[in-house]
């Protein structure tokens, strides 16, 4: 499987990242200038966390338009893998690559906190590690995580099975309204979604902070087998 | 600006008659205002330690592991593996109360500045708060500003913050202390200082644009605080931490060549400190054409430029083959990078604007002129020990009022506004353990943080105070199972001026100078904060309590063997240390009896050392697989904390015959520790076999916490108590 990471002006995430890639595949992979105009070559593109352009604008809008989404677009119109987590998933909304928007977290604060997310389908490259209905824990850290859509958008992304994973309590109760585990208040409680071929996917939480025990879980492993499996096919 | 420069003027920019005439002597004439400038904020009590130096000088700053110790930008230990630990602490005292939010942030921004001027990536954050009486409704918008600010720069920097400690009192009221802890990793042979050699190479300005922003932002942090506090707020800086992350990739990036010969963050006093620092250390002279300094605001003077708090802005000598290289690498990270002067062999600082020569001084008297004050003390009586009083409530009720309290109640409600994850490093977030744990990227190492102070200790016996936090982060780190290395001081007091405080000051010092010495624990950096005090209507001043926060670093050969404080489901729960049930200064008293009374525990650093060691060595072997050291609140709050976190109850034995069962459960005694183990039998063995005091304190079991026929708490009901105090105060429940 190769992995290209992209690199913004204010990506923090991305080594992260490269930790987590190296531990499950095995493999390193690279990392992307923003300004790069192609991902030539490459299997899977991720945009990881961070304050691309510090977020001033709106998180992501910036990143959205620079030279490297021009070529991530193209990848994701060939039917090549993207992954977007947190500032990543919020790019994917801003260049379109997804649907819907990241608004401010419904208490107002940044959170940073471990959540529980429930695994709404397994049929893609992102969620086939798990069985559908799993539960596992995944850090959360953000400023921006309340995920909306138009009722539209929602309907069509429930009823093709698009939504990825769900914000829940440790027992898999998925409740919108209860702030408890519906922490940044997002529709739906929807923590991740996917593209209409599936095989672009934004999540807010970081499964990428869990893939090693010593650091506080490998719950966050799924993922990634679930990636290199399909992609070293 | 046509302004009249004379004594008048110069003590309107803080300096005294005595140290204008020193200034006139060195000049042999009168000044410029560019000149006053540049003496006023090098001879602030920030930039000079004028009333702190001679006191500081007694701290031991030497070990085998030491690299470079204080006078550098930050603390420099040896970890192991050709690595190196840089850490340093400083305040933001002043800013955080006329700006909460900036404050904090730009605290955060410079200490992080610090930290990578010395080519180290930084991997931590931690910070030590103090807030005023939580039923003052200031309280409310200062707390609400730090915890934004600190987490708005530092989750945008991508450096975790890891640790800290908050507590309240009112001594802190309008004089909130914000100290900040960034701790970074470097190859041992990659460390850049900051003196400048070479004449004739260039000194180069990256970063940030100048703006006149923190314009006597030095000065201002060196003077009580009045009631004009308005009129100060533009003196507090603004932080860009996208700016600051993109600073410290390029100065990494930069660094990995071998274009840098000497390279200084512009903190306090900008330019002028950071030009200053950079010659005088280097014995060379150095010129400035303020022309080429990036600008911000137009029409800027070159005393604006040269006292410009403006932030994210390095100064760098270069080697002059290397200038272009270093260009591209700046242009790359779309960062301003312009070659503003060059090294001379004058001795002298010039600064050129527009033409004019606007400054022009030797740096040799600046520095070895610069006041140095031996500050008269009257020594402070201390405080009688307590006769022990009799509980007015019960064991449970005084629990359920101690975990609810100001300074015990759960942080969660901060840690949760900090990113403590990214990285992906943090072996134990915030809560976890008593120290932060934080992986040593590509090795088996990891690091452990703390940063510990008890104010009113130091209140009631300033000698203890100091003694104290150094002991309490000794211990923190020991509960890890990491060794503890070497600790970095922030010190925040009143007004040197006043000689009880200057008592208080030198015998804080003196505290904790003998704990460092005989915890081979040295002081490798630090920061003074003096002047820390408000007017109260009466028109007196009040200082805070005496507040050395200490911030401690500690290394884990192996990283899996750290342990953390949380109760497993099963074990028997050993105290170690000695309880004599001293409840002088305790939260106890305070909480329960509204009393702040008595002489602090007393400190035996020879127990610290011995019950600390013992700790230590059964964590690395194994046989202790919790541990929680015991301070704020006494025993029973150590073991409730513990239970809480774990989610799992306990059963205890009632206090030992003839000793008062509260002053034996909220005693604050010192150097000892709750340990978790599976192994009783050959803990008690080794630890009579070693000398070292330990007590069986009963078994983990069930949800909930009994203590004989005495008490029988639900964790649940003890955790909603516990949770609801940050978030009360706040008014975000429900």
């Amino acid at each position: 499987m190769k992995t290209g990471i992209v690199v913004f002006p204010g990506t923090n995430r991305e080594r992260d990242m490269v930790h987590a890639i190296e531990r499950v595949s095995g493999r390193k992979p690279t990392l992307l200038w923003h300004q790069q105009e192609s991902v030539e070559g490459l299997d899977l593109v991720i945009l990881p966390g961070g304050f691309s352009y510090g977020d001033y604008l709106r998180s992501g809008a910036m990143a959205a338009h620079s030279p490297i989404m021009k070529a991530v677009r193209q990848f994701a119109e060939k039917g090549g893998y993207v992954l977007g987590v947190c500032n990543g998933f919020q790019i994917l909304t801003e260049a379109r690559l997804l649907p819907g928007a990241l608004l401010r977290n419904a208490g107002m604060r940044f959170l940073s906190q471990d959540c529980f997310l429930k695994v709404e389908t397994s049929e893609s490259a992102f969620t086939c590690g798990w069985h559908k209905g799993d539960v596992f824990r995944a850090p959360m850290a953000h400023g921006d995580g309340n995920y909306t859509a138009s009722p539209e958008t929602l309907k069509r992304l429930e009823g093709e099975g698009r939504v990825a994973f769900r914000y829940c309590d440790g027992e898999g109760r998925v409740e919108p309204a209860n702030m408890a585990s519906n922490l940044n208040g997002s529709a739906q409680a929807i923590a991740g979604i996917l593209s209409d071929n599936k095989r672009v996917c934004g999540l807010m939480p970081h499964p990428e902070n869990l893939t090693d025990a010593l650091t506080g879980g490998t719950d966050g492993v799924p993922l990634f087998k679930g990636l290199v499996e399909t992609l070293s096919r | 600006m046509s302004v009249t420069v004379d004594a008048a003027l110069a003590q309107s920019f803080g300096l005294t008659n005595d140290e204008y005439g020193t200034v006139l002597s060195i000049m042999g004439r009168t000044p410029s205002l560019t000149e006053l400038g540049i003496f006023s904020v090098m001879w602030s009590e920030h930039c000079s330690y004028k009333s702190s130096r001679l006191h500081l000088k007694t701290l031991p700053t030497k070990a085998p592991w030491v690299i470079h110790g204080p006078g550098e930008n930050a603390g420099v230990v040896d970890i192991g593996e050709g690595l190196a630990a840089v850490f340093k602490m400083e305040s933001h005292n002043h800013p955080s109360f006329i700006e909460p939010y900036q404050g904090a942030a730009t605290g955060v921004g410079g200490i992080l500045r610090d930290v990578f001027t010395m080519g180290a990536r930084p991997v931590a954050n931690l910070n030590a708060l103090r807030f005023g009486d939580p039923r003052e409704a200031d309280t409310c918008r200062v707390v609400n500003g730090v915890v934004r600010g600190i987490g708005g720069y530092g989750n945008c920097v991508g450096v975790p913050t890891v640790g800290g400690e908050v507590n309240f009192h009112r001594a802190y009221n309008g004089n909130p202390l914000v100290n900040a802890m960034t701790v970074g990793i470097a190859a041992q042979d990659r460390i850049f200082l900051s003196a400048a050699a070479g004449v004739g190479n260039p000194v180069v300005y990256v970063g940030s644009k100048t703006g006149r922003d923190g314009i006597h932002g030095a000065t201002m942090s060196s003077a009580e605080f009045d009631e004009e506090l308005s009129s100060k707020r533009p003196t507090v800086q603004v932080g860009d931490p996208f700016t600051e992350k993109l600073l410290i990739e390029a100065c990494l990036e930069l660094m990995a060549t071998d274009a840098v010969i000497a390279i200084q963050d512009m903190g306090a006093a900008g330019l002028t400190s950071s030009a200053v620092e950079m010659a005088s250390k280097g014995n060379v002279g150095i010129e400035l054409d303020l022309d080429h300094v990036p600008q911000r605001e137009t029409n800027m003077t070159a005393y604006e430029m040269m006292l410009s708090e403006s932030q994210e802005r390095m100064l760098m000598v270069l080697r002059p083959d290397r200038t272009e290289e270093a260009r591209r690498i700046f242009e790359k990270w779309e960062l301003d990078f312009a070659v503003i002067g060059v090294l001379t062999d004058t001795g002298n600082i010039t600064v050129r604007h527009k033409g004019v020569v606007e400054a022009d001084i030797p740096l040799g008297p600046l520095a070895d002129q610069a006041p140095l004050y031996d500050r008269p003390i009257q020594p402070v009586a201390k405080a009688a020990v307590l006769e022990v009083p009799d509980s007015p409530v019960s064991l449970e009720e005084a629990l359920k009022i101690l975990v609810a309290s100001p300074d015990l109640a759960s942080r969660a409600w901060i840690w949760n506004q900090y990113d403590s994850t990214v990285g992906g490093q943090t072996i134990k977030r915030p809560g976890g353990a008593d120290a932060a744990i934080v992986r040593v990227e590509g090795t088996n190492k990891a690091l452990a943080l703390t940063t510990d102070c008890t104010p009113r200790y130091g209140q009631a016996d300033a000698y203890c105070g100091g003694a104290q936090a150094v002991v309490e982060a000794w211990r923190n780190i020991t509960a890890t199972g990491a060794t503890p290395l070497a600790v970095t001081d922030n010190l925040n007091f009143g007004s040197p001026e006043n000689p009880r405080i200057m008592g208080q000051f030198v015998e804080a010092i003196k505290g904790m100078g003998e704990a460092c010495r005989a915890l081979d624990f040295p002081v490798v950096s630090g920061n003074v904060s003096l002047y820390n005090e408000t007017r109260s209507e009466n028109g007196q001043a009040v200082a805070i309590q005496p507040t050395p926060a200490i911030g401690g670093l500690g290394v884990l050969e192996d990283a899996s063997k750290a342990v953390g404080l949380a109760l497993p489901e099963e074990g028997e729960i050993l105290l170690v240390g000695e309880t004599a049930g001293e409840l002088g200064q305790s939260l106890w008293l305070r909480e329960v009896c509204g009393r702040e009374e008595g002489a602090p525990p007393k400190i035996d650093l020879q127990a610290e050392r011995r019950n600390g060691d013992f700790v230590r060595s059964h964590i690395l072997d194994g046989s202790i697989t919790a541990c929680h050291d015991v301070s704020d609140g006494g025993l029973l709050i150590t073991v409730a904390e513990m239970a809480m976190a774990g989610h799992h109850g306990c059963e205890l034995a009632p206090a030992p015959q003839g000793t008062k069962s509260h002053a034996f459960w909220f005693g604050e005694d010192q150097a000892r520790y709750v340990v978790v183990t599976r192994k009783s039998d050959v803990l008690i063995q080794e630890a009579q076999r070693t000398g070292v005091p330990m007590f069986h304190l009963g078994v983990i079991k069930g949800d909930r916490i009994k203590i004989g026929t005495e008490m029988n708490c639900d964790l649940v009901t003890l955790r909603t108590l516990h949770e609801a105090f940050l978030p009360h105060l706040m008014g975000e429940t429900e």
